[in-house]
């Protein structure tokens, strides 16, 4: 009974998917960024309100997120560390690397369905 | 001043770079810079008998850093503070141009504190690196050396004449391009200047350049012009930066400007590589690209000079 719930939600958010071809469906592992070279990839990414994005630094230097808007500031990311903010409002979120600031990124959030 | 020893030419200025690693010495008299040949070692004794050491500049020493460029930064920052201590004669003061530590971490704070507690010099001064104000709330460095400056992180004091001046230029940043220093702290910057001689020697430190070195890597401060438009009406301005573990100088008028080497790791040359990250390089070679440098004050007339030195 479980299983066909499961099967029947899945079927569900795929057709959700198809439909609005224009959202990125969320990846398996969630919505992840990757530091990686010095830069954010990728540099922008849209998401649904209520989303969880997630930084992961893969660079041997430090680097941090920071919001413009001073919305959200991680501390000192070292290399394997992430940062997790959760996006509840539509908008446009921009960040930088407080350390390297010539990393910059952009979050989209769209509306929730 | 028309005579020709006054003129720094450019071929002048490249010499003076390449003596670099051994050691130079730029003599500023009157505002004008001299270059010193240290192979030349009358005119270094003769300079040195009549040298009275201001202050040494530690920068960039990274405490808490341990990946291969250098695993113990620890045991270089000791290297460097047992060369100042081994001082004949002693430097009135300690400057040190941030990034004391490398992730802002309280315990990194502390190891950095009881490691320069070792300074036979007990008077340090010290501005804020991007990598000591990293952390979320932004408050491990103010909580320890906010005290100065009433936690704004800039400041000004004097010693034997000359003015120094603090200020920081990591906290303000325009996304996509270069830290600032901001219109509060140009206004403080503008009243601390107001009503001084001209004929003070000045002395800044801040930790990035206070000039565009290369702007892809944020090595410049994008309202550094505003500053440097106060600071010209004075005979005599050495500023002096960090951030990028390297020297690069250059002379403009009566402004020389200067980076000073990192205690921790040196960096690739500007825009060699994918980003400003620590060098590795053969152990045998690191101390050698490690460093610090020294203000000395000269008297009748009042001059200051730089002397950069190698941990080798």
């Amino acid at each position: 009974m479980r299983a066909s719930i499961a099967t029947l939600a899945l079927a569900m958010s795929l057709t959700v998917a198809v439909a609005r071809a224009a959202e990125p469906r969320a990846p398996a592992a969630g919505y992840v960024i990757e530091l990686a070279q010095f830069a954010f990839t990728p540099t922008a990414l849209t998401v649904p309100a209520g989303t969880t994005v997630r930084w992961k630094n893969l660079d041997g230097e430090p680097h941090t997120i920071v919001s413009i808007d001073g919305l959200f500031r991680s501390g000192a990311l070292d290399q394997g560390d992430a940062f997790e903010y959760a996006f509840s409002k539509p908008g446009s979120y921009r960040y930088v690397c407080s350390i390297h600031p010539q990393m910059t990124g952009t979050i989209i959030v769209t509306a929730p369905r | 001043m028309g005579d020709s020893g006054a003129l720094i030419t450019r071929r002048d200025a490249l010499h003076c770079m390449a003596l670099g690693g051994a050691g130079t010495l730029f003599t500023l008299a009157g505002g004008i810079l001299t270059p010193v040949d240290l192979a030349d070692a009358a005119a270094a004794e003769r300079a040195a008998a009549q040298d009275v050491p201001l202050c040494v500049q530690l920068s960039d020493t990274h405490i808490g850093f341990s990946k291969p460029a250098n695993p113990d930064v620890a045991a270089t920052l000791r290297l460097a503070i047992d060369r100042i201590n081994g001082l004949p004669r002693q430097p009135a003061f300690v400057l040190h141009t941030g990034d004391i530590t490398h992730l802002s971490k309280p315990a990194e704070f502390d190891a950095a504190a009881q490691l320069l507690g070792n300074l036979k010099v007990t008077e340090l001064h010290t501005v804020p690196g991007e990598h000591d104000v990293a952390d979320a709330t932004v408050s491990e460095y103010f909580a320890r050396f906010g005290k100065a400056s009433a936690s704004r992180g800039y400041y000004s004091f004097d010693h034997a004449g000359v003015h120094l001046i603090g200020l920081v230029n990591v906290l303000d940043f325009r996304a996509g391009g270069l830290g600032t220093l901001g219109a509060a702290q140009l206004a403080w910057l503008a009243a601390d200047l107001k009503g001084r001689s001209a004929s003070t020697p000045v002395v800044v430190f801040a930790h990035m350049p206070l000039w565009s070195i290369y702007e892809p890597w944020g090595w410049g401060t994008a309202d550094a012009e505003e500053a440097l438009t106060m600071l010209r009406r004075f005979g005599s301005v050495t500023i002096l930066n960090g951030h990028i573990h390297q020297i690069v100088q250059k002379v403009e008028g009566h402004v020389t400007f200067h980076t000073a080497r990192s205690t921790a790791f040196p960096q690739p040359a500007a825009g060699v590589g994918a980003g400003p990250g620590p060098l590795a390089l053969p152990a045998a070679e690191l101390a050698g690209a490690l460093g610090l440098s020294t203000v000395t004050v000269k008297r009748h007339p009042l001059a200051l000079s730089l002397t950069d030195a190698t941990l080798a």
